[in-house]
Order: C-alpha cells, then structure tokens, then sequence
C-alpha cells in the first residue's frame, strides 16, 4: 500500500507542476488554450530532443508521459526509435507511428462523446 | 424638421415615443441583479429548438410577440422593424423577421446595434412617412462564443478580463406622438480607435469610444451630468466603466454617481461567472426594455442618456492582429418633449 503512494506522489507533483504552469501563462497572458497546446507539445519535443524531458518522464512517470508535453515526448523518442530501425525515412514515420494509439483513441472517444453528449451553455 | 447642433447632434422636432417594451432573457441573466425586470426568463436557452442559433431566434420571435401582445399591435400596424445581433449576416434578426410580413431593416453596430436601431427608427419617424417602428437586438452566449471564441465543446476558460455575452434579446416600439417617453435627441457616434488588440478586453477598447460620444453630446447640447438622471452607457462592464469615469472626470465632468453600464448591472459578478460583467447586442437592449424602460414610466428617471457602445471586430480581423475600432451611439430619452430644449 505504502509503496503505491510513494509511487503516485512523483507522478502527481510533476503532473501538477505542467499543469499550474499552464494555468499562470493563461491567466497572466494573451494566449488562448489552443495556442497553450500547440506550445506544449512543441516544448515537448524540444526538451526530449536536448535530453531533459526524458530524466523527467522517469521521474513523474504518467505524471510527464499524459500531459501534452508527453505527447512531444513520445513524438521524439518514436522517431528516434524508427531511424535507428529504418534510417533516413524513421523522421517521416516514426513519430505518428509512435503517437497511433493516442490519435486514434481521442478520435474514437472524442466521436464516441459527441454522439452521446451535446454542447450546453457554461454558467 | 429635425435640426443638427453642435458636431453630432440632431435634436427632433417630431414627439417619437417609446411606447412599448419587451424582454426576454436566459437562465443566467435571470438569476443575474435585474432579473425580475424581464418580461420573461427562459428556463432553457435553445428554448426548445435543436441548436443554439435557431433558440436565439426564438427568443426574439417571443419578445417581439410579447411587445405586439403588451402593445396590442397587429402586423399592419408595424410599419418596419430594425434590429441587428451579432451573428454572421445578422443570420437571428433576418430569420426571426421571416415570421413578419414587416419592412425590415438589418443593421449592424455589434453591441451598439440597439442605439443605431433607435435613431434610424426615430429618423424614419421624424421624416413623417412612418407611424411606428419596432427596434430590437439579440445576443446569445452559446452563438458569440462560438462565433467569435472558441467551441463551446473546448470548455475554455476566460480570461479575467473577459465580459460574458448576455443571452437576451430586447425590443422597443417608437411611433409618432404618444405618451413618452420621448426620443429627443441622438448623437451618433464616430469610430474611436486606440490601437487596444485584445479581444479578451473590450471594455477597454470601447470605453474610449463611450467617452468621445458623450463629451461630443454634452458640448454639442451644452449640458453635463446634472442635466440627466442616469447616463447608461451598453456594455463596457466594470473595467471599461472605471476607464470611461476616469476619461470624463479628466475632462472635467465628474458623473456623481450618474453613470452607470447595463454590462456592469445585468450580473451579480461577486457570484455568477460573468468575469467583468455582460456584453453583446442583447445587453442594453434586454436592460433597456426591462429595467431602465420601468424606471422611466413609474418616474423615477425622467430624464436619461442612453449609449450602447459597440467593439467592431470581426474574428478575421482578431487573427490578423487588428486593432479593435469601437464606436457609441447617444440618444436622449426623456419623459418631457420639450421643445428645442437644448
């Protein structure tokens, strides 16, 4: 029981930590939330290409990996894997093939709750 | 014949009344500190209809039928209705007035289309060849937001500085002669523009605009603050409202408690997630037509200056880092035709 706590506190401060980041640049500047995605994903990428992000993900864990920063995490390591694997044309493929599962599980979940839900006015 | 004074200014010389009003607004606003002023507050706003657009329409279907029920008008006795909201070809007024067998004018002056639709109602009266005209404006949160923001299946957050678009509609019928109050005089308003690019704060780029018009009205008339009960001004909220008191009492006119934003009122902003305040076409038409119109029939106001104010951006010109051209059009309404009393 012990060991699971200890095992969720990295996960749920690194997790935190991205998201309170996320939460202050929204308040505190002009960006939009979409304009907040697409600068996670691109920081992402940009820290596993310098080797900082991947000391992270072994620390926080889901914590690192779920966030949208994860998703330029697994992009890299994806692409990397594959131009080991298949050279030049790894930069191509590597990265979707990588990231396929998480695509098309927001695709399929996202047309599951659009059938089921419907848009409501926020009070 | 009415007579220009001043830069601005027409003063008219026919008696234009208001003599009907109707409001209907959504659950939010009814909860909001007006909300027993309204004709009607809808529990549901798509008010029965399959999406938000088609429940806008409805809502200025019910209140202009409430205003022809209250005044007990038929269609002919309808000579035009002018109105305008906030949608993409003004899609909530021209489909609403496809249930009428009316002129219709479509205008445009986004949150000040209710003041433009007051002094071109009142023209076409003044100029003799039209008995009663109705004026009416609608926004609706759900149909703004995702015009002009984001979908509403994102849930985003706004931005503290943010107004909320009021979920209303409000309409108004002038006619020739009749009990009051009186349409007197209008100013109109001229673009003001001071390079404010947020679209998340348009108090801010409206405030000035606000300013221009009635310092404009005040010289041009030779009146201030103590010549009026209230100045209304539509939908700065409470960050442009403490910049337009800012600007005119720099100028010399200190408002004493004599102005006050239909954006700023229509919400209880310490409790309802409203941001700053109310914004959009709907606002101070919805405001108007509820509380402010009471006011003046039970006499507590007499005599008022009211200034829809307007944020003249479009989506296209936001993603092109456009600045946001504001504008605030002034009509004087007062419960005594005086004449010439400027």
């Amino acid at each position: 029981m012990l060991d699971i706590i200890v095992d969720y506190i990295p996960v749920f401060i690194v997790g935190g930590i991205l998201c309170l980041i996320a939460q202050i640049v929204i308040d505190n500047t002009k960006l939009v939330s979409g304009q907040i995605l697409v600068i996670y994903i691109t920081l992402g990428v940009i820290l596993t290409a310098i080797g900082i992000y991947e000391p992270i993900a072994k620390f926080g864990k889901a914590g690192a990996t779920v966030p949208l920063t994860g998703f330029g995490y697994s992009l890299v390591k994806g692409t990397i894997s594959a131009i080991h694997k298949n050279g030049f044309i790894g930069i191509f493929t590597g990265g979707l093939t990588a990231t396929a599962g998480g695509i098309c599980a927001a695709i399929v979940f996202g047309f599951i709750m659009a059938l089921l839900g419907r848009a409501k006015t926020k009070m | 014949m009415a007579k220009k004074i001043g830069e601005q200014t027409i003063v008219f010389d026919e008696k234009i009344s208001i003599s009907q009003t109707a409001s209907v607004v959504g659950p939010m606003e009814g909860q909001g500190l007006l909300g027993n002023d309204f004709d009607l507050v809808v529990s549901d706003d798509c008010l029965g209809e399959s999406t938000f657009e088609k429940g806008e329409c409805m809502m200025l279907k019910t209140s202009i039928d409430t205003l022809m029920r209250k005044g007990k008008f038929t269609q002919s006795d309808i000579d035009i209705i002018i109105g305008g909201d906030l949608l993409n070809q003004l899609i909530t007024t021209t489909f609403t007035a496809l249930n009428y067998d009316m002129m219709y004018w479509g205008i445009y002056s986004a949150c000040a289309s209710f003041a433009q639709a007051l002094q071109i109602g009142s023209t076409a009266i003044e100029s003799g060849a039209v008995n009663r005209v109705i004026a009416c404006t609608s926004s609706h949160f759900s149909t703004a937001e995702r015009q002009y923001r984001t979908p509403l299946e994102l849930g985003s957050q706004s931005k503290s500085t943010a107004q909320r678009t009021v979920t209303g509609a409000g309409c108004v019928s002038l006619e020739k002669g009749g009990s009051g109050p009186y349409i007197t005089h209008m100013t109109i308003g001229k673009i003001v523009d001071f390079d404010q690019k947020d679209a998340a704060n348009m108090g801010t780029a409206m405030a000035p605009a606000a300013a221009h018009t009635i310092l404009r009205h005040f010289r041009d008339t030779g009146t201030s603050f103590d010549d009026y009960d209230m100045v209304y001004t539509g939908d700065l909220a409470k960050i442009g409202l403490d910049i337009l008191t800012d600007i005119l009492t720099m100028e010399g006119y200190n408002p004493c408690g004599r102005l006050n934003d239909c954006g700023h009122m229509i919400y209880d902003t310490t409790k309802q997630h409203a941001e700053t305040g109310g914004s959009g076409a709907g606002c101070s038409s919805s405001v108007f037509a509820g509380h402010i119109y009471r006011k003046l029939k039970n006499k507590e106001l007499e005599k008022i200056l009211f200034v829809p104010t307007g944020a003249l951006l479009s989506t296209v010109s936001s993603y092109q880092k456009n600045s946001i051209p504001s504008i605030a059009h002034a009509v004087v309404i007062s419960n005594k035709k005086g004449k010439q009393n400027a």
